[in-house]
């Protein structure tokens, strides 16, 4: 098995190889890391792309609108996702992102998931029949999980979830009621002993 | 009294870090402290009359276990060599998490004498090999065969039976990443399980030639003196490929010379010592000028500094006995301040250093603070400006900012991978094919290049929009604002000049490792010996702290 150093080593130097500048491939090599400990295909795209970089051409996408529409050549995932990831702050007011065309659109979820963490907001990224909820960076789930990632994305959307309970109030309150069972009533002796505060605040 | 920590723009030097020595921070040293009180065993020896064969040695605490596992083997002798291009050693080790199974020493015999093309597993920790001393070694194995102890002199010239080539950790080949075992209480500190590996290592180079001069002459052979094992260490021989990692790892870096620095401030600050204090740090000091006297070696650059070093601290005992009054108010700044202005660099970096051993109660809290969470500084700032970039250069890279990289002795060398090895290496670029495949070390550079870049900019634009046109500067642009935050994370030098000495990045970090007599072999690699003097593991539970000076 290889360690994740391996992996974000070799991802690493395997792009700046195939022509992104050291800084940028610095953020490959994170991001191929991440793909992986979530347990998805990150070397498998990565070296796919890098691999297709020769006979294609991909557009790069440097700064991110609402709607993103690119004409001939499908979307670079690694420079959208640099963008999307240095833009964040700027383009959550969106609320939601749309894109036409995305190369192997599963290397741009190490990015969507690092942006989560950044703005404290969970994202929703879909495209054809995928969809993945990214949590912070510290989580993703999906409605489909696959070793094989199509070569292009069509009709991208990502969503910037706002923050707010996935669960009912009703069910809320029924497990704070049984939570409840750990407390202790409490006597009139109690009431005057057990707290540490004085019983007059106005001395 | 408030004394500022020293300035980073001084520190950062490489003259001044490549006087650095060991001190009670050093991870040795570190090491030592906290598995004193772990059970040690020797689990397993299983060598031949040749001493070829399998060892194996643990330390043990609760339900936790590291075990080092020793192959040794047969190697002609002119199959041995010190350099990272050999592919053969006298004994190569791992250190495995747990008790290893019988599969697992198996799978390891036929990997860990590899080394670099072999292939460890999530369950092995630090990875390593080394050769023996031949005068040494058969020396010893010849004296203690015929019933006498070895010639102390000869000794005392090496230092060491075995030195180590290469020690790997952090998922290396394979190897466990260190997230895996980070938050464990026992390795808090950098470089712990390298330490643990290498320390073991040497019991075993004690315990290999009692065992081949019995095997030779089972009637009148005898051990090895334990006080002659106690002075005896663990050589090293330390190429290039530990100078990008201090570039490479800039708040790791920065957490290890803050340390330091702050420990040095808050000696500097104690109105009054103790008698007990003062005692301990003039017997160190007195003690120590014997590892001056008896370090070896051919360089002629190392024996200036050395000749410099003991004649400043001859000057310094002086001083001290016959001058300072240590009833002054802040003993130790008075002396501190006496030595800016009387000795030289390496002088008084060594005093610093033995400043620390008085007291404990400083140093060991800031061992703590050693390691680094690197990940938590990876992302860049975008929604500052360039005005912030810029402000941050100006600040923390004044020296930086006067080099002239028109000048072709400022940008004469660069850093690569060898394809052969992968391993990094440093060459003349104006001689050498390979400088268009440079690895991102030429730090200074291209913080000038991003400078410069920066100024011809709006202020006011943001960093994403300025990464967004410069993608080639971004690895700078994360690295400034990282320095930002951490003031002693970078050299303060051009790291490819014409005149730059590796070897001074290499001793900075050996230092921290707590290696002793630097022996550089060029400008680009050098000998060491770590764990000289150090206590045997049946002696850990108590020992003399001061150790390092009294052997």
């Amino acid at each position: 098995m290889k360690s994740f150093s391996e992996i974000e080593t070799t991802s690493k130097r395997a792009s700046k190889a195939a022509g992104f500048s050291w800084g940028v491939a610095e953020e490959v090599g994170k991001g191929i890391k991440i793909l992986e400990l979530f347990g998805l295909a990150g070397v498998k795209n990565l070296n796919q792309y890098l691999n297709s970089k020769e006979g294609n051409q991909y557009e790069n996408l440097n700064l991110v609108n609402e709607n993103n529409q690119t004409n001939k050549y499908p979307y670079c995932p690694i420079i959208f996702g640099i963008s999307f990831l240095d833009q964040v702050k700027n383009i959550e007011k969106f609320k939601k992102i749309h894109l036409n065309k995305v190369a192997y659109p599963f290397l741009v979820l190490p990015f969507l998931s690092r942006s989560s963490e950044e703005i404290g907001k969970k994202i929703l990224y879909k495209f054809d029949e995928y969809s993945f909820l990214l949590n912070f960076n510290l989580s993703l789930s999906s409605k489909k999980f696959s070793d094989e990632c199509p070569i292009n994305a069509n009709n991208i959307e990502i969503s910037f979830v706002e923050n707010k309970d996935n669960f009912k109030d009703q069910d809320w309150k029924s497990l704070y009621k049984l939570s409840e069972k750990t407390f202790v009533d409490e006597t009139d002796s109690l009431k005057i002993g057990a707290a540490g505060a004085g019983l007059t605040d106005n001395d | 009294m408030q004394i500022q920590l020293r300035d980073p723009n001084v520190i950062m030097k490489l003259s001044k870090l490549g006087s650095f020595h060991q001190s009670k921070l050093s991870f040795l040293r570190s090491f030592l402290d906290e598995f004193k009180d772990w059970e040690y065993s020797n689990d397993l020896f299983n060598l031949d009359k040749n001493g070829f064969g399998t060892a194996i040695y643990s330390f043990k605490k609760k339900n936790r276990v590291y075990s080092l596992i020793c192959f040794a083997n047969k190697i002609n002798n002119h199959e041995r060599s010190d350099r990272v291009i050999a592919t053969k050693w006298d004994a190569a080790f791992t250190l495995h998490d747990g008790v290893p199974s019988k599969q697992d020493i198996e799978r390891l015999k036929n990997e860990v004498p590899k080394q670099e093309v072999g292939r460890l597993s999530y369950k092995e920790l630090t990875l390593s090999r080394a050769n023996k001393s031949l005068r040494i070694f058969d020396h010893v194995v010849e004296s203690l065969s015929n019933g006498k102890q070895p010639d102390l002199e000869l000794l005392s010239k090496v230092g060491y039976l075995y030195r180590t080539t290469a020690v790997y950790g952090s998922g290396k080949f394979g190897l466990a990443d260190r997230f895996r075992i980070k938050n464990r209480e026992e390795i808090n500190g950098p470089f712990r399980l390298e330490m643990m590996l290498v320390y073991l290592v040497r019991q075993f180079t004690f315990d290999q030639v009692n065992h081949v001069a019995k095997s030779k002459n089972p009637k009148s052979a005898v051990k090895l003196n334990p006080e002659i094992c106690k002075s005896l260490g663990i050589g090293n021989s330390t190429g290039l490929g530990m100078a990008p990692f201090i570039v490479n790892h800039p708040t790791l870096l920065n957490n290890w010379i803050l340390c330091r620095e702050k420990a040095l401030k808050k000696i500097r600050e104690i109105k009054y010592a103790e008698k007990t204090e003062i005692s301990l740090f003039k017997k160190s000091l007195k003690n120590s000028v014997k590892n001056i006297t008896s370090w070896n070696t051919e360089s002629e650059y190392q024996k200036k500094k050395i000749n410099s070093l003991l004649k400043n601290i001859k000057k310094t005992l002086i001083f001290l006995e016959t001058k300072f009054d240590f009833g002054t108010k802040f003993p130790f700044n008075e002396i501190y301040l006496w030595l800016e202005e009387q000795t030289c660099d390496e002088c008084i970096e060594y005093v610093v250093s033995i400043m620390m051993e008085p007291f404990d109660n400083i140093v060991k809290p800031l061992i703590k603070e050693m390691s680094s969470d690197e990940e938590k500084y990876f992302n860049i700032p975008t929604h500052r400006t360039v005005e912030d970039l810029k402000n941050i250069i100006e600040n923390r890279y004044p020296n930086i900012l006067k080099i002239d990289f028109n000048k072709k002795e400022n940008i004469n060398n660069f850093w690569f991978i060898s394809k052969n090895k992968e391993e990094p290496r440093y060459s003349d670029r104006f001689k050498e094919t390979g400088s268009e495949l440079e690895q991102p070390l030429a730090i200074a550079r291209d913080i000038k290049k991003l400078y410069e870049q920066l100024s011809i900019l709006k202020k006011s634009l943001k960093i994403d929009e300025f990464l967004a046109k410069y993608p080639s500067l971004r690895h700078v642009v994360r690295r400034a604002f990282i320095i930002d935050k951490f003031p002693y994370a970078e050299i303060q030098d051009n790291t490819i000049a014409k005149d730059v000495a590796p070897v001074d990045m290499l001793r900075l970090k050996l230092s921290f490792f707590g290696a002793l007599k630097f022996d550089p072999r060029s400008d680009k690699w050098l000998r060491i010996c770590m764990f000289q003097g150090a206590p045997l593991p049946n002696e850990l539970k108590n020992y003399d702290q001061q150790w390092v000076y009294n052997f």
